[in-house]
């Protein structure tokens, strides 16, 4: 194709740039100033589209109709940004960072069947900006206005709020806030309205990138997490915090998308590829590749650590006689149910399924607890291990035993190497740089066709007739679940797992003992990795087939779900989640059409109530605590 | 000097335009606790820093017992015998205060990646006994995190001497810690110097400290060394006594406190 | 000039389930400077923490000025005209010293001269040269002295001193207390938690001891440096 063509590609990127950085700003202020990675920022967006449309409509076709009702909705936005801020994140900011990421994740499952309730399940395009409907001729092609308008959104937006954050008092006791909330109020500042103000100002930007697509992009359902994830790895990107390096993350991001779709297909050696089938994963790929050169992103700088009251953990002790008894009879449980469940076949189908989740998580609760690697892509594992699996079956037609010992061994391999990236990082980057891989993981089983089957994925695994009953298969995976629990459990006893709670509990004094640090933790992700792979293999065979679904976003926040449900800081937690969540999941799926709405709920609940986690709460109630 | 332990020669180093440290030399002999005093801003930290290499000088060089240290990692630099606590105490906040220890120990054994045998059980004798010397084996199973800060500097001191050290670099060991606290503690360093022929380079800003446990002491102000001697020497030194000591009241026995109020409301 | 400026009466405070205070009453009138004395875990930061409406965890009451503040959040205790100087700094090291001072104002007080920004520069000389640094990049003692600056910043009528000497170069622990006085000589008053008697006998009129969250003495500040019996049970002096 042209030059010609190229450049007006170039053009469409800028405009795209401008809708991605208005998500990403408000993100990254809100993430600046709270430290609340909130997940419902794309559902903000989200909202923001749908109310324009509905004021739009309302209102007619007029220039001020138009422009009034995407302010509205700005504005509207924003009002229940704060909302969200007074109602639900001013009972949790002193709960753990992964607290308060659960709880918007809520939010977002909330958001999501409010508005399938209110707007319904089919896409609603609006109508064209009265004034900018047209196009006008840029280099022999015609290049709508109103995309000429949404290139100049960017910039202003972009000059106002640095002018914002760098030159008003408001800016730098936001700023100030960002690095101790404490102190500011200390100071004499209203700290908490500081917040509430950030917040409603970051979820007016959102809203106002989500109404300015009204006339760009049919509202829909998928909008809030497709928007979620392109706002992360943008503020990633760029350095978290840093709203000119949104900016220019955003521009990067959109001009390589526009040019592979733009570029199209290449022929390279021989073989032709078609770069517009990469545009799924071109964000990641860039993110992982910028994450690896500046770990802080573009214009990012190292953070200091946030001063937050983070609970100090107890030390490890061997279980208490209680919960070995607790333990024993659980299993004795687990041993006998399949006698009782015989009548309910459905039983021992989630019953598997919560084993299957049980070791997800707790393989996943490694590398967050005594780790405190907060993985968001510990999917990529599963599936890595679920996927080999499969192929053993179907491409080397191995037995299931064997294909089972492929799982780890790939799973395996994959978190060596992803790891040795991931260690290198830490915090909210950490767990970015996670989800890039794990996103590429997904790209690679979805696009791959000759081999991963594509978007129908590989079917008919089925295990080995030996285990083909339900309640054979339940006892297979009763076993390797228990097993696997167990020995991960005792690594943690292990000088090893010694070595990687000190790596956690004081970096400093870990290196200041010869510890490395970056070492060990690369050890233990792979560990968990391979755990996590087990898992997978457990699910393929119980279900059949697996599908690049079962390796999605989905999984690994279920994954993340669990372990903060149970608690982080016992090691029972991660049992205890993956158990609830599992069942409720199931339970509430059966029964209601807004099952989302109804588990974010609980979620949210549990959250207020329990804010260490379940396990972390009986504990606290049955454990005395030491005092001083 | 053919008797140093720690040989800094010529070490520079900036930030920006700051110059931090500037060409400051001066040796450590085996045995000897040096202390590095100086106003704040004179680079004490910065000097210490590059010691344990936390951060590389821009220039000069840093030899233990002959062997380079300047380029190398903390980790190695601990390998290669130097042992150190934190301004603010760093111990492990989630294990016991014995289980601080045996890390120290599992690591130098080096042990780290062993996954089977519990860690628990692993050179608790020897840890014991080093809890013994700095006089907590009485809090042993205690987690860390519910002691006080004077017992927290002391099982740091622990882990620090796990492996044997030949040279101890202590930050401002005495910070945040009553006056008879402070000297039980630096007279707890001065025994285990002379147990174990350790040599000691701390920093710190109590005088009574400096004055009753250095040997010797050695005086940066804005980057430079500017004096150097023992204690009577440095005492007298009128350089010092300008930009470091001031009239010397905040930390010797008061004259009568009218005499300050006045000269404060001037 | 009877009320006290600040009265604390049966303060009673908690860190989660442990108990730290016990019954703490104290009194500070306008224009002394009363220190807060004991050994480390005494309770003395804790002390001024409760009083600021910092921890959860507090019972008993705390007036100032005559009103009530034991049930208002900390910025508005801090807006009654109560500064407080933490013990560990807690600078914004992200802000340059400017913009730190920026965060602490407040506007001036009715019957107090205005702190500025230049006076509070010619106060701590070393910050001057630093002014448009971040201040996470200052030593250690500049961090001390930025964040009394930022607290006077707020015109404060009482300050609450957590070990303003500690981590400071002799010829600065001087300069603080030069600060100190001068303060005074403004009319406002400080309770200054304090374990170098050196120092607080240096500035300061009066003298509460702590012990394991108890008060055991209070007296003038001769009598305390007179009495060897309490130094040597309660300050291990
Ligand atoms: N990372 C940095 N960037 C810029 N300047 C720095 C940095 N670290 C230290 N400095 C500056 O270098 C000088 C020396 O600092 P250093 O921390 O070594 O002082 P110090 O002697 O330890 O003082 P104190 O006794 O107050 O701790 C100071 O002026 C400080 O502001
Ligand atoms: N965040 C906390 N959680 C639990 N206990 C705490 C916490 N902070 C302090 N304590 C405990 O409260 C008690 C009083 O502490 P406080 O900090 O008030 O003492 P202090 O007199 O200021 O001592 P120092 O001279 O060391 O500053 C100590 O026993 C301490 O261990
Ligand atoms: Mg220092
Ligand atoms: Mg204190």
């Amino acid at each position: 194709m042209g030059l010609q063509s190229v450049l007006v590609q170039l053009l469409n990127g800028l405009a795209g740039a401008s809708t991605l950085f208005l998500v990403a700003a408000g993100l990254s202020l809100i993430f600046g100033v709270t430290r609340i990675v909130n997940f419902a920022h794309g559902s903000l967006y989200m909202l923001g589209i749908y109310l324009s449309y509905s004021l739009v409509s309302r209102w007619g076709g007029s220039a001020a109709g138009f422009w009034g009702g995407i302010t509205l909705a700005a504005l509207a936005v924003g009002l229940l940004g704060a909302a969200i801020e007074l109602v639900v994140l001013q009972r949790i900011y002193h709960a753990p960072v992964l607290f308060q990421l659960l709880a918007t994740f809520a939010l977002v499952l909330i958001f999501k069947d409010a508005a399938l309730y209110v707007w319904g399940p089919e896409d609603l395009l609006g109508p064209r900006a009265p004034g900018l409907g047209g196009s006008v001729g840029l280099l022999g092609h015609r290049f709508p206005s109103y995309s000429l308008f949404l290139i100049a959104v960017g910039p202003a937006v972009l000059g106002l709020l640095w002018l914002l954050l760098k030159r008003s008092r408001f800016g730098t006791l936001v700023r100030a806030a960002t690095e101790d909330r404490e102190m500011v109020g200390a100071l004499g500042v209203n700290e908490a309205w500081l917040f509430t103000a950030v917040f409603a100002l970051g979820a007016s930007i959102a809203g106002l990138g989500g109404a300015l697509q009204l006339p760009v992009e049919p509202a829909n359902l998928g909008l809030d997490f497709s928007a979620i994830g392109d706002a992360f790895v943008v503020v990633v990107v760029g350095g978290l915090g840093s709203i000119p390096g949104a900016y220019l993350a955003a521009l990067l991001i959109s001009e390589i998308k526009a040019l592979c779709i733009g570029i199209g297909d290449v022929t390279l050696l021989g073989t032709t590829f078609s770069l517009s089938r990469l545009t799924l994963v071109v964000e990641f790929l860039v993110m992982a590749a910028v994450l690896v050169a500046r770990p802080w992103g573009l214009l990012g700088r190292a953070q200091a650590p946030a001063r937050n009251a983070a609970e100090i953990e107890p030390p490890l002790r061997p279980a208490d006689p209680w919960l070995k008894r607790l333990g024993w009879s659980a299993l004795l449980v687990l041993l006998i149910f399949p006698i009782l469940g015989r009548e309910y076949p459905y039983v021992q189908v989630l019953a598997v399924d919560m084993l299957v989740a049980a070791l997800f998580a707790v393989s996943l609760h490694f590398v967050m607890g005594p780790g405190a690697m907060h993985s968001f892509g510990h999917a990529a594992y599963f599936g890595l291990g679920a996927y080999c699996a499969a192929l053993g079956v179907k491409l080397l037609a191995l037995p299931m035993g064997a294909a089972m010992l492929l799982a780890p061994v790939a799973a395996g391999l994959g978190a060596l190497v992803f790891g040795w990236f991931c260690v290198r990082l830490s915090g909210v980057y950490l767990a970015m740089l996670t989800l890039a891989f794990a996103q590429i993981v997904w790209a690679l089983a979805y696009q791959w066709d000759g081999l991963t089957g594509g978007s129908n994925g590989l079917v008919g695994v089925w295990p080995s007739p030996f285990f083909a009953s339900k309640t054979a298969y339940y006892y297979l995976a009763l076993v390797v679940c228990v097993v696997g629990v167990l020995l991960l459990r005792r690594l943690l006893f292990s000088p090893f797992g010694y070595a990687l709670r000190a790596g956690r509990d004081s970096p400093l004094r870990a290196d200041a003992i010869g510890i490395d640090v970056k070492r060990v933790q690369w050890a233990a992700f792979v560990v968990a990795g391979m755990m996590g792979g087990v898992a997978g293999a457990l699910y393929v065979f119980s279900k059949g087939s697996i599908s690049p679904e079962g390796l999605g976003v989905g999984r690994s926040i279920d994954g993340l779900v669990m372990v903060l449900l149970g608690g982080i800081q016992t090691l029972s937690g991660p049992l205890v989640g993956s158990v609830v969540y599992t069942w409720l999941q199931d339970t509430i799926a059966r029964n209601t059409e807004y099952w989302r709405a109804m588990l974010g709920l609980i979620i949210l609940a549990l959250v207020v109530l329990f804010p260490q986690g379940i396990a972390g709460w009986v504990r606290q109630r049955i454990v005395p605590e030491e005092g001083t | 000097m053919a008797g140093a332990l720690l040989e800094v020669d010529r070490v520079s180093r900036s930030f920006g335009g700051v110059r931090a440290v500037r060409d400051v030399s001066f040796t450590l002999g085996a045995g000897e606790l040096l202390a590095l005093i100086g106003p704040n801003g004179a680079g004490k930290s910065t000097l210490f820093n590059m010691v344990n290499g936390q951060l590389r000088p821009d220039a000069g060089s840093i030899r233990l017992a002959g062997s380079e240290l300047v380029g190398r990692k903390p980790r190695e630099i601990w390998r290669l015998g130097v042992g150190r606590t934190f301004q603010i105490a760093a111990t492990f906040s989630s294990m016991t205060v014995i289980e601080n220890v045996q890390m120290a120990l599992l690591s130098r054994a080096p042990r780290l990646y062993h996954l089977w045998r519990a860690a628990a059980r692993l050179h608790r004798e020897e840890a014991w006994a080093l809890l013994e010397d700095v006089g907590v084996q009485g809090q042993a199973d205690r987690p860390c995190s519910v002691l006080a800060y004077g017992d927290v500097k002391r099982v740091e001191l622990a882990m620090a001497l796990a492996h044997g050290p030949r040279l101890l670099l202590m930050d401002e060991p005495t910070a945040g810690m009553a006056p008879n606290e402070r000297r039980e503690l630096m007279a707890l360093t001065r025994r285990l110097v002379g147990e174990r022929g350790l040599s000691v380079l701390f920093t710190e800003h109590s005088m009574d400290v400096v004055f009753a446990y250095a040997d010797r002491l050695v005086v940066l102000a804005r980057g430079e060394l500017i004096a150097q001697g023992d204690p009577q020497a440095i005492r007298r030194d009128a350089r010092v006594q300008e930009v470091y000591f001031g009239s010397g009241k905040t930390f010797e026995r008061a004259r009568p406190a009218a005499a300050v109020g006045q000269e404060g409301a001037r | 000039m009877s009320e006290p400026l600040l009265q604390v009466d049966g303060l009673d405070a908690f860190y989660g389930r442990a108990h730290i205070l016990f019954d703490v009453s104290l009194e500070v009138r306008r224009g002394e400077v009363v220190a807060l004395m004991g050994r480390n875990g005494a309770g003395k930061s804790t002390t001024l923490k409760a009083i600021m409406g910092l921890l959860p965890g507090r019972s008993g009451r705390v007036a100032f000025r005559g009103r009530d503040v034991s049930r208002l959040e900390p910025y508005q205790v801090s807006r009654a005209g109560l500064g407080y100087v933490p013990e560990d700094r807690r600078i914004f090291t992200d802000l340059t010293v400017e913009e730190n001072l920026e965060v602490g104002r407040q506007p001036p007080r009715s019957g107090l001269a205005a702190w500025t920004v230049e006076k509070l520069l010619d106060l701590f000389p070393n910050l001057r040269e630093a002014r448009a640094r971040s201040a996470g990049r200052m030593s250690g003692g500049e961090q001390q002295m930025l964040t009394v600056a930022r607290t006077l910043m707020g015109n404060p009528r009482l300050v609450l001193l957590d070990e303003p000497s500690e981590g400071v170069a002799p010829v600065v622990v001087e300069q603080m207390a030069r600060m100190i006085q001068e303060l005074k000589g403004q009319g406002v008053s400080i309770l200054l938690s304090e374990q170098n008697l050196h120092f607080a006998e240096l500035v300061s009129d009066r003298a509460y001891v702590l012990e394991k969250g108890h008060i055991r003495y209070s007296g003038t500040l001769e009598d305390l440096v007179a009495d060897e019996e309490v130094r040597r049970s309660y300050l291990s002096v």
